[in-house]
C-alpha cells in the first residue's frame, strides 16, 4: 500500500491541468487548500517570469546582469510574475542560485543553459531538501548546509560530494534587456524524490 | 482551524481508504487500552514507551534471556522496512501487537510473534520539506491510539487496530523551521511533544495536547518570553530565535505529576553572538504535567558554544540514603560530565558532576551550584577557529543510557578520543533556513592520537559510589542506544562493524553478538507474548552517524562505508 500510489491519477490531472509543472505532490497540496486557484506565489517559475532578490535583500527589486560578478557568490533569487508582481518566495522549491562563470570553463550541458556564463540552478538540494545556502570560493562549489553536498555548478550541478543522489536541476533563461527571465521549466525534479 | 490543517485533513479524507491494510478486523477486538495506570507500572511483557518506563531506565524486568543462554540467542524473524537513513525507534509493544516508526514518517504495525503486518501509515510530507534529520524516535501509545510526531510539526493519531487516523493537529509551521523527531510521551490522558529545530531559529518548546481530542492544553516555552523570568538572560530579542530544542521525550514522576525534558543549545551556535546564560538552553526543565509550568530548571552549562545539546531526558532514580530515599536525576551528559541532581519538589538541587570523557572546556565546577567555569582558550568565537574536546558530537549524543537496578549500574554509550574545532561567523536569520553560524565545512572532527586504539566505548557507573565499574572498547565510534535486562545483560549496538551486541551486566563481558544488515542506531526493546521472551532492535544507519563516519574517514584515511536500509531484527531462544 502506498499514500504516492493513491494519489497517482488525480496527480497526474492536476499536472495536465497545471501545464506540465514540475512538483505535481505539492500543488496538489496547495490547490486542496485554497480551492480551485493556486497561490501565485507557492506556484513553481513560469515562463517569462523575472528573477528577482528575496524581498530582505536589495529591496526585492528585480535582478540586473550587473549585480552578477564572475567567479562570486550565487545571488538568492525567486521568480516573480511580472504581470501581477507577485513573487514567487512561499514556497521554499523556488530558491534559485543565480551565478556567473567563465563560459569557456563549462561543461556542454552547463554551457547549453548558460547565458554568458551565467546559470540558474534550484537552491534545494536533492538529498534532503535542505537550502544549498554556502559556497566554496576556492573550488567554485555550491555547499549544502545540512549534509554537506557540493556541486560543480561549471559541470551542470553534478554532485561532487556528500550524499546529493542527483545534480541540482538547472532553469533554463533567457535575457530580456539588463533582466534574467525565465525561459522553460527546471531541467529536472526539484529537491528530494520520494523514497 | 489554520488553512494548513485543513489542507491535511482533506488530504487524508482522500488517502483514508488507501492508509489502513487488510487483517485489522480480528485485531480491532483484541487491541487492549493503554490506561494511564498502566503506563505508570507497565507489566514487565510489555514494552509501552520510549523507555520502557516513565523514569527512564530502559531496563527489562524479563529474565528468560539472560547471562547463561544468551549464547543460544537466534533472530526469529526480520522485517524490512524499504526505508533508508537512521532507524532509531523502539519498537512499542502492547500485548503482542509491535509498532515501529521509519524515516519519513511511516507507522508499521506488526504481530510481535511473527512479523506479519497488520496495518502501515505513511505520511505524505510536504515537497518543501528539508530535513536535517531524517528519522523517528518512534510511537506513544494510550487508549487504543497511536500517536505519531511528524518531521512537518504535525501530532498525528492513528487506531491502533486499523491505522486510519483519528485526528491530527498542527503543532507548528515547518516552513519556519520547526519539525519534530522524537517519540511523544503520553500521561496523564496527555500527549506531550517537543520540537526540533535548533539549527533553524526556533524557539523551542514542548507541548501537551489532550490524547482523545488532540486539542492543546498547554504550551511551555524553554525560551522565555519578556516579562518571563530567565528572558533577561538574552540581549536583545535574541530569544525569538533562541533554539532550546527539546527533540528527545522527557522521563515522567508520576507520583510527583512532574515531567523532565532535556533542552538543546543556543542558535546561533556562537556564544558571543547572544551574550547571557541564554535560560533555558542546554537544561533540564521540571514541568508540571497538567499546566506546564515551569516548576525548576537546572542548566548544566550556560552561554553554549560548543552544539553540546543536553536534550536526552535524565532518569530518575531513588537512592537510600542515610536512612531516608534521596530522590535524583542523572544525566550523562554531551558536554562529557555525568551529573547527578536531587529533585525535590521546587528545586533541582546540585549534587554532583565528573567526567566520564576526555573533557577539557571545564575549568572548574561550582561545587554549590553546579555552574561551570570555563577555559576562555576553549569557548569557540566568531572569525577564530577554536579547538576542544570533545567534539560537537559530545561525550554521548541522543542515544538514551540504561539502568539496571539488579546491579545498579548506568550503561552509557560513549565516544572517547575526539576533540573538534568550530570557527564561528555571523549569520543573518532567514526564517526556516539554516541559522547556525558555523559553515558545514568549519566543523571538524579531531581523533586525539589515542583513537588509532579505539573511539566507542560503552561504559558502566557504579551511582552508589560514583566509580566506573567497567568500561568495553570499540574501534567504530558508537552510536548505541543501550536495553538493560533482569536476565543480567545489556544490549547494544552502535558501531560502524553493524554488530548487536550482549553483555553481562556485572562485567561487561561479551557474551553474544549478532552481524546485521546495517548499522544498529536503533533503540533496543525487550518484550514477553504468550510465556516466550524476546529482544527487539531496528538496525538502519543514518543521519549523524552516517555524517561523523564521512568526518572520520575524512581524518583517520579509512573508507568505510556503511550500508543503509532498515530491518527489524526480532530475537528469542530456539524452541
Amino acid at each position: 500500500m502506498s499514500a504516492g500510489d493513491g494519489t497517482s491519477g488525480f496527480c497526474a490531472a492536476r499536472r495536465r491541468w497545471l501545464e506540465g509543472t514540475v512538483v505535481c505532490a505539492g500543488l496538489l497540496h496547495v490547490s486542496l487548500a485554497t480551492g480551485a486557484s493556486p497561490d501565485p506565489a507557492r506556484q513553481p517559475p513560469q515562463k517569462g517570469d523575472v528573477l528577482a532578490f528575496p524581498p530582505d535583500r536589495n529591496g526585492g527589486r528585480d535582478i540586473i546582469a550587473s549585480d552578477l560578478v564572475a567567479g562570486a557568490e550565487p545571488l538568492l533569487a525567486y521568480p516573480r510574475d511580472p504581470a501581477s508582481g507577485v513573487l514567487r518566495a512561499r514556497s521554499r522549491l523556488n530558491q534559485i542560485l543565480l551565478l556567473k562563470g567563465d563560459p569557456g570553463a563549462l561543461d556542454r550541458i552547463a554551457a547549453r543553459h548558460s547565458l554568458d556564463g551565467v546559470l540558474a540552478f534550484s537552491g534545494v538540494c536533492t538529498h534532503a531538501a535542505c537550502g544549498v545556502s554556502s559556497w566554496r570560493p576556492e573550488t567554485a562549489r555550491l555547499v549544502c548546509p545540512c549534509h554537506g553536498s557540493e556541486f560543480d555548478p561549471a559541470a551542470h550541478g553534478t554532485v561532487t560530494t556528500g550524499p546529493a543522489p542527483r545534480p541540482l536541476p538547472i532553469l533554463p533563461l533567457a535575457r530580456q534587456g539588463e533582466h534574467f527571465v525565465v525561459a522553460g521549466a527546471f531541467t529536472g525534479k526539484v529537491g528530494v524524490k520520494k523514497p | 482551524m489554520p488553512r494548513h490543517l485543513s489542507t491535511h485533513l482533506l488530504y487524508i479524507g482522500l488517502l483514508l481508504g488507501s492508509v489502513a491494510c487488510a487483517g485489522a478486523d480480528e485485531h480491532t477486538a483484541t487491541y487492549p487500552a493503554v490506561t494511564d495506570a498502566r503506563l505508570a507500572a507497565p507489566e514487565a511483557r510489555n514494552w509501552l514507551m520510549y523507555r520502557g518506563t516513565y523514569d527512564g531506565w530502559g531496563y527489562s524486568g524479563l529474565s528468560g534471556i539472560n547471562t547463561g543462554n544468551v549464547k543460544n540467542l537466534k533472530p526469529l524473524w526480520t522485517y524490512s522496512t524499504g526505508m533508508t537513513e537512521a532507524h532509531q525507534a523502539p519498537p512499542i509493544v502492547n500485548e503482542g501487537h509491535l509498532f515501529i516508526t521509519t524515516p519519513h514518517n511511516h507507522v508499521l504495525a506488526l504481530d510481535a510473534r511473527t512479523g506479519s503486518l497488520n496495518w502501515r501509515y505513511q505520511r505524505e510530507l510536504p515537497e518543501d520539506l528539508m530535513q536535517l534529520h531524517p528519522t523517528n524516535r518512534g510511537v506513544a501509545l494510550h487508549g487504543d491510539k497511536v500517536y505519531l510526531a511528524t518531521a512537518d510539526a504535525f501530532l498525528v493519531a492513528l487506531d491502533a487496530a486499523t491505522g486510519e487516523v483519528v485526528w491530527e493537529q498542527q503543532v507548528e509551521d515547518y516552513l519556519n523551521g520547526y519539525y519534530m523527531t522524537l517519540a511523544p510521551l503520553a500521561a496523564e490522558g496527555l500527549i506531550l511533544v517537543g520540537v526540533s529545530g535548533g539549527e533553524f531559529g526556533i524557539r523551542g518548546f514542548i507541548q501537551a495536547f489532550d490524547a482523545a481530542t488532540g486539542k492543546p492544553v498547554w504550551k511551555t516555552y524553554t525560551v522565555p518570553g519578556p516579562g518571563e523570568p530567565g528572558n533577561d538572560a538574552w540581549p536583545g530579542d535574541s530569544w525569538k530565535r533562541g533554539g532550546a530544542p527539546a527533540w528527545v521525550t522527557g522521563s515522567y514522576d508520576a507520583k510527583e505529576k512532574i515531567t523532565y525534558w532535556g533542552t538543546g543549545n543556543a542558535g546561533p551556535w556562537i556564544g558571543e553572538a547572544r551574550p547571557g546564560d541564554n535560560l533555558y538552553t542546554t537544561s533540564v526543565l521540571a514541568l508540571d504535567i497538567h499546566t506546564g509550568k515551569i516548576r525548576a530548571h537546572h542548566q548544566y552549562h550556560w552561554n553554549d558554544s560548543w552544539d553540546w545539546d543536553e536534550v536526552a531526558a535524565p532518569i530518575l532514580v531513588d537512592r537510600p540514603q542515610g536512612g531516608q530515599v534521596r530522590k535524583t536525576l542523572v544525566h550523562a551528559g554531551r558536554d562529557g560530565y555525568l551529573w547527578t541532581l536531587e529533585r525535590k519538589p521546587d528545586a533541582l538541587a546540585f549534587i554532583d558532576a565528573r567526567p566520564y570523557v576526555e573533557q577539557n572546556v571545564y575549568s572548574a565546577i561550582d561545587p554549590t551550584t553546579g555552574r561551570p567555569s570555563y577555559d576562555e582558550a576553549r569557548v569557540p568565537k566568531l572569525g577564530e577557529r577554536v579547538e576542544y574536546c570533545p567534539s560537537v558530537w559530545g561525550g554521548k549524543d541522543w542515544p538514551p543510557v540504561a539502568y539496571s537496578p539488579q546491579t545498579g549500574y548506568l550503561y552509557i554509550p560513549a565516544n572517547e578520543n575526539l576533540c573538534g574545532a568550530l570557527t564561528g561567523e555571523p549569520v543573518e536569520y532567514r526564517a526556516g533556513e539554516m541559522y547556525m553560524g558555523v559553515k558545514v565545512e568549519d566543523i571538524e572532527v579531531i581523533p586525539t592520537p589515542e583513537a588509532k586504539d579505539h573511539i566507542g566505548e560503552l561504559q558502566a557507573w557504579d551511582l552508589a559510589s560514583g566509580k566506573r565499574a567497567w568500561t568495553t572498547e570499540f574501534a567504530s565510534h558508537n552510536w548505541g542506544p543501550v536495553l538493560a535486562t533482569a536476565g543480567g545483560l545489556v544490549f547494544s549496538g552502535g558501531t560502524n562493524d553493524r554488530q548487536f551486541r550482549a553483555f553481562d551486566a556485572r562485567t561487561g563481558k561479551l557474551l553474544w553478538q549478532q552481524g546485521t544488515n546495517s548499522g544498529v542506531v536503533g533503540v533496543p526493546v525487550s518484550f514477553e507474548v504468550e510465556g516466550r521472551q524476546y529482544i527487539a532492535v531496528q538496525s538502519g544507519w543514518g543521519v549523524d552517524a552516517e555524517r561523523k563516519q564521512q568526518v572520520l574517514n575524512q581524518h583517520l584515511g579509512t573508507r568505510v562505508q556503511v550500508p543503509q536500509g532498515g530491518v527489524l531484527w526480532v530475537f528469542g531462544l530456539p524452541d
